[in-house]
């Protein structure tokens, strides 16, 4: 009890720091450096819940999107405003989430988008989890499919592929970052339980930890469902933000770009996936104005592409990480030397 | 509506469907099985070859047979070339280090597509000797049809009896078996795994010019989900069996367009998403698939 006292002190003096910033941030910034700010906020909610699965458990998840999407339509759907949902071909809400005359407020909206955004990763995650190696990447990503053709075709209720506009805009500088907090502030006490701990046993080595008394499935669809609840939380701050959303936004692009983000931070790490969000948010608007010079677009993705590659290839444990000595990690290989190169675990 | 010359017709168009599935999923199961990496650059080979078709066919005019042979040619060297580059160095590390870097090389590669060609998709069209049409009372087809599933099952063929029969198809078999003992017996590990690389690359090239003459279409993003798709053939057909993975590619082209094909028409926007629903049941009735033995773990 003693040690953690001082830690959680830490959480509060850094939510008042936090704050503070945010609001010279909010006095001082103009609109553009404020929508990018908030964008790095959503970004790094995003990356911090894809760490929980990704990073911690070892499980490769490529459905992040999906989350996402099921998050922004579903808050989207309870806030719009009713006098407009005829206009916008949109249907009123029945009688158990309020009635035809009720538009949810923000907070609970994006509380019912993260919630189904679990659901969704339970349904998806009970049988897939089941299986060993990467069958969990191919699966969520057919799951992201899947999604979005629904979102493409359920025309009564998404608008189809048109998408939605006139979406409230709510989301500011305080919730995205209250959020971000809530979202820290929770993978850091899953990662610093016996829960956690079971998470990282389970990613080192799944029969050893079995042996311990540790059951893959309960675990593995803990993280699943907790990254996916945050994931339907940003998707739901990123539509109030964007006051738009369409179906394909929610595609392989946008996983790509967190699954970049956390690996160019950090697997694994607290600071990692904000260091990644923030940096890589800040070179695609560093970036962009010469890709729309020289249209060529597409070159932001080439150099997040080359980026993930190289930090692959020359410093795989990220810029905030330290090498991990792990029974099957590089530095053991290097020691090894010739040898250990053709021992592919399995 | 639902006449014996239509289910005829949409067959076919599934087991063409299914030809380029299953040669797809041959390079992913041999790569698979011997690495466990999910090779997501498999796809963007697809891209590769469909654009280097067109630019040596139809641009630089060269006969049909040579441009076909360089195509092959180009998918072994790519594929060659990601080895080297990327995978070798990364042997030995956490397997998710190959899946990720495969990950960025496939969006490295079809941005690279995207800037270098064009955003916009481009008319393929069928070489002129392969677009005579032939009609029958049951069935109408083009060469290219004909064309297709010769070309595929030579392929699978040639690629059988080089598993079956060669030393360095058993090398790889022993490979997939043990990467370590193989080693040990003497088997060059590394050899082996660039000659799995090279020969699924250059018949994932070879695929995306099948794809572009039988769809008349080819865009820098359509590698992507063909891909995916190949390697879920894969995981139905029954991981790590190479006949596995040729009968996956065919249940499931079979199953896409039969589906869409009997469907009330408002069920075609489904189509992807029949595909991955097939995955799940898959992975729930049976994981291994329909030819795969259950993997035991040893400790």
């Amino acid at each position: 009890m003693k040690r953690r006292i001082p830690q959680e002190l830490w959480f509060v003096i850094g939510g008042l720091v936090l704050f503070g910033a945010l609001f010279v941030a909010e006095k001082t910034l103009n609109r553009y450096l404020l929508h990018i700010l908030i964008l790095m906020g959503i970004y790094s909610i995003a990356t911090v819940s894809l760490n929980l699965t990704n990073g911690y458990t070892g499980l490769f998840s490529l459905g992040h999107a999906a989350f996402m999407a099921i998050g922004a339509y579903t808050s989207t759907l309870l806030t719009f405003p009713v006098p407009l949902r005829e206009a916008y071909d949109l249907p009123r809400l029945p009688w158990f989430l309020g009635g035809p005359d009720a538009a949810w407020s923000f907070f609970p909206a994006l509380l019912a988008g993260g919630v189904l955004a679990s659901c969704a990763a339970l349904l998806i995650g009970a049988p897939v989890l089941r299986l060993r190696g990467h069958y969990l990447s191919v699966a969520s990503l057919g799951f992201m499919v899947i999604v979005v053709t629904f979102a493409k075709t359920l025309k009564g209720i998404t608008r189809g592929p048109m998408g939605i506009s006139a979406i409230p805009l709510y989301t500011n500088v305080y919730w995205t970052f209250l959020w971000l907090f809530i979202t820290m502030y929770v993978v850091w006490r899953i990662v610093n339980s016996r829960f956690g701990r079971a998470l990282m046993a389970l990613r080192e080595d799944e029969t050893a930890a079995q042996v311990l008394g540790i059951y893959p499935m309960k675990y593995k669809l803990f993280a699943f469902v907790v990254g996916a609840f945050f994931a339907g939380v940003a998707g739901g701050l990123y539509a109030h933000l964007t006051k738009a959303i369409r179906p394909f936004e929610f595609s392989f692009t946008l996983t790509f770009q967190i699954v970049v983000m956390l690996i160019v931070g950090c697997m694994g790490t607290m600071s990692g996936p904000v260091v990644g969000a923030v940096l890589l948010l800040a070179l695609r608007y560093a970036l962009k104005p010469l890709e729309e010079h020289l249209k060529l677009y597409g070159l932001i993705e080439l150099i997040y592409a080359l980026l993930l590659i190289v930090v692959m290839l020359w410093k795989p444990e990220g810029l905030v990480g330290r090498k991990r000595v792990s029974v099957r990690g590089h530095q053991e290989r290097k020691e090894e030397g010739e040898w250990a190169r053709f021992s592919t675990p399995r | 509506m639902f006449s014996l010359s239509y289910f005829l017709q949409q067959s076919m168009n599934g087991i063409i469907l299914g030809c380029i599935y299953a040669l797809l999923a041959l390079g992913m199961t041999v790569v698979y099985g011997i690495l466990r990496l999910i090779n997501f650059a498999h796809g963007a080979l697809i891209t590769l070859g469909a654009f280097f078709m067109y630019f040596v066919f139809f641009r630089l005019g060269l006969p049909f047979v040579a441009a076909l042979f360089l195509v092959l040619g180009f998918g072994g060297v790519m594929g060659l070339v990601l080895d080297l580059v990327a995978y070798r160095k990364l042997r030995g590390g956490p397997e998710v280090a190959l899946l990720i870097t495969s990950l960025g090389f496939y969006t490295f590669i079809e941005n690279f597509t995207k800037l270098i060609v064009s955003p916009q998709p481009y008319a393929f069209k069928t070489p002129e000797f392969l677009a005579t049409l032939y009609r029958t009372p049951y069935l109408t087809f083009r060469t290219v049809d004909v064309f297709i599933i010769l070309s595929s099952l030579l392929i699978m063929l040639a690629f059988h009896f080089f598993v079956k029969r060669t030393k360095l198809g058993i090398a790889m078999r022993a490979t997939a078996e043990n990467l370590e003992v193989a080693n040990l017996m003497g088997i060059e590990v590394n050899r082996v795994i660039s000659v799995a690389f090279v020969l699924g690359s250059a018949i994932a090239a070879f695929t995306g010019f099948l794809w572009g003459a039988k769809y008349g279409q080819i865009s820098y993003d359509m590698g992507f989900l063909t891909g995916v798709k190949a390697f879920v053939a894969v995981v139905v057909g029954g991981v790590g069996s190479i006949p596995g993975a040729m009968l996956g590619g065919f249940v499931l082209g079979l199953a896409e367009i039969l589906s869409i094909a009997f469907l009330p028409t408002r069920f075609a926007e489904y189509r992807d998403g029949i595909v991955f629903a097939i995955l799940v049941l898959v992975l729930l009735i049976r994981p291994s698939g329909i030819m795969g033995i259950r993997e035991e773990v040893r400790v």
